[in-house]
């Protein structure tokens, strides 16, 4: 544990310093691992340690996103003001959903299901309800000033970025070392021998839907002032649900730093496919050339890997 | 004498036209390991679901403690004292021992370290004390049966309901178990246990209760029971007693 914990801290000093030095183009490459690794890790909170599988967990991304801005545009707010208006409309929408699909007991993937299905009906609302400004989206005014949450220079993003996903991980592992956490493990390995060991299975699985629902709309603030425009298929779009998932599933789902290596990972093939289709001509039309390899890269995780890239350092069972 | 630790009471309970459980009563003592035996299909494992909180019953009561727990939920009843373990086991799979024997100590303690501590000692109690960093998977069939009975030790009952502990262990297994349970019921645990195997029980317990079809039809020491001519017939079918008598 105390070997984890120096690489990370030794890894964080090169996240920090690196930047300095790095291009602008890198900075923002960077930014992205980092900000992908923190939507990815509030879906692994749910998806990962408890097992609550979702798809549509963009739903709480782009409450977040379209609370800030809604806050900001039409009501004047300062942004970082309205961050934690956000985060709490995220946890009250997660605990909402969370308490209609697990009274009715949906489990795996019904539950995996109906998420997805509230991620539509939200963005579909967004399209059409007047406050949201439809399809039209929300434009928020550039005025790059830290006190209005824009930067001129990007590596504050990058920083911010950085710092949003180093809470992350913090949180997941005092998850993994706090009772909350272990019960979470313990209805995600089977629910029915945790309720007989005394676990209120409804209760913890609404409590982390909740905490998963506040950190995922953290990060659609986060987005919604780093792009400074929001529409519905950005804010609400099944992409953004899939990313979430698959770089936990990649990286390792239920782990506490499958996230981040699973961004890694993917936001690296990302960039790579963009720059070969970009020199050889037979990719030109395969479009985009980064879901191809996902797909595969799924295959490949789910058949051979099912412990993500995290189990190719072969994970024993962990010390608690 | 004063009332029995666990009072079931008509208890039904039905699926579709089936009546698993048909108007069941039976008394667990304080202190006491009493038997619950019954040929295969004959709703024993129904009828701990339902006492446990896992099923809801059609009718009857149950009460623990004096306290009405009818229809209260597994992990209320499972706080209130009462914790059962599963026929078909149910070890988490991706942990070790000691994060599945954990789950069940933090019904009493939000303290990492004290829930560590305590599944340690319980390991100890169930000789799992060397497997502690086994995962759940990695366990062999005795493993797990020792594990579903730490786990819920775990929690602290002062009644434990054990559902088959020892099928499909080989005999050396089975005295081992056999002499955990005592122990077990030596540190105050009062115990009821399901059984299909005649001969762990009447080791084991002193009284026995025998459901067969769903309803109650004998209870008594385990040596009456054994010569008990309708419990003969439930188990080796219709006229075998008198052939064993003749």
């Amino acid at each position: 544990m105390s070997l984890r914990a120096l690489l990370g801290l030794v890894g964080l000093a090169v996240a920090v310093v690196l930047p300095l030095l790095a291009p602008n183009y890198l900075v923002n490459v960077g930014m992205m691992v980092f900000f992908i690794a923190f939507i990815g890790q509030s879906w692994n909170l749910a998806g990962g340690f408890a097992g609550q599988t979702s798809f549509g967990h963009v739903v709480f991304f782009g409450t977040g996103a379209y609370t800030s801005t809604i806050l900001q545009v039409t009501y004047g707010w300062n942004p970082w003001l309205a961050w934690p208006v956000a985060m709490a409309a995220g946890g009250a929408v997660g605990w909402m959903i969370a308490v209609l699909s697990f009274r009715a007991g949906l489990r795996g993937s019904y539950f995996a299901l109906i998420t997805l299905a509230f991620a539509e009906v939200f963005r579909i609302l967004a399209n059409s309800v007047p406050f949201t400004r439809g399809g039209l989206g929300m434009l928020i005014k550039a005025d790059p000033r830290p006190i209005n949450f824009q930067f001129r220079d990007p590596i504050w993003i990058y920083y911010l970025a950085l710092l949003l996903c180093v809470v992350s991980i913090l949180i997941a592992w005092r998850l993994t070392r706090s009772r909350f956490g272990a019960r979470l493990v313990a209805i995600r390995e089977n629910e029915d021998a945790a309720r007989a060991l005394g676990i209120d299975v409804f209760a913890e699985k609404v409590k982390v839907l909740a905490l998963s629902g506040a950190m995922c709309a953290a990060g659609g603030t986060f987005y919604a002032q780093k792009y400074l425009y929001i529409d519905p298929n950005i804010a609400f779009g099944v992409d953004k649900s899939v990313e979430m998932l698959l770089v936990s599933m990649v990286g390792g789902a239920g782990t506490i730093f499958g996230p981040l290596i699973g961004s890694f990972a993917l936001t690296g093939i990302n960039e790579v496919t963009r720059w070969l289709a970009s020199v050889v001509p037979a990719l030109k039309n395969v479009q985009p050339l980064s879901l191809v390899v996902y797909g595969i890269m799924l295959v490949l995780i789910v058949a051979r890997l099912p412990d993500g890239l995290m189990g190719l350092f072969g994970r024993k069972p962990r010390h608690a | 004498m004063g009332r029995a630790m666990l009072e079931v009471r008509e208890l039904s309970k039905s699926f579709g036209g089936l009546k698993a459980v048909d108007q069941v009563s039976l008394d667990v003592r304080q202190g006491e390991i009493v038997g619950l035996i019954g040929p295969n299909g004959a709703g024993k494992t129904t009828l701990f679901a339902a006492i446990a909180g896992f099923h809801a019953p059609d009718a009857g009561r149950v009460a623990f403690e004096g306290r009405d727990i009818t229809g209260l939920a597994p992990h209320e009843i499972c706080a209130a004292g009462m914790v059962r373990t599963f026929q078909i086991t149910q070890p988490f799979a991706k942990i070790s021992v000691r994060e599945n024997i954990m789950v069940g100590a933090y019904l009493r303690t939000a303290d990492r370290r004290l829930a560590e501590r305590e599944a340690e000692t319980v390991a100890d109690t169930v000789g799992m004390a060397g497997q502690l960093d086994q995962r759940g998977s990695d366990l062999t069939v005795a493993g797990r049966k020792r594990l579903e009975l730490a786990r819920a030790l775990a929690t602290s009952p002062r009644l434990l309901l054990l559902d088959e502990v020892m099928a499909g262990l080989n005999p050396t297994e089975i005295v081992e178990i056999v002499e955990v349970i005592k122990g077990i019921r030596e540190a105050g645990v009062t115990i009821l246990l399901i059984e299909h195997v005649m001969q762990a029980v009447t080791s084991l317990a002193e009284r026995v209760y025998v459901l067969n079809q769903g309803r109650m039809i004998a209870e008594g020491t385990p040596a009456s029971i054994a010569e008990n001519p309708e419990v003969i017939e439930a188990y080796l079918g219709h006229g075998a007693a008198k052939v064993l008598r003749a």
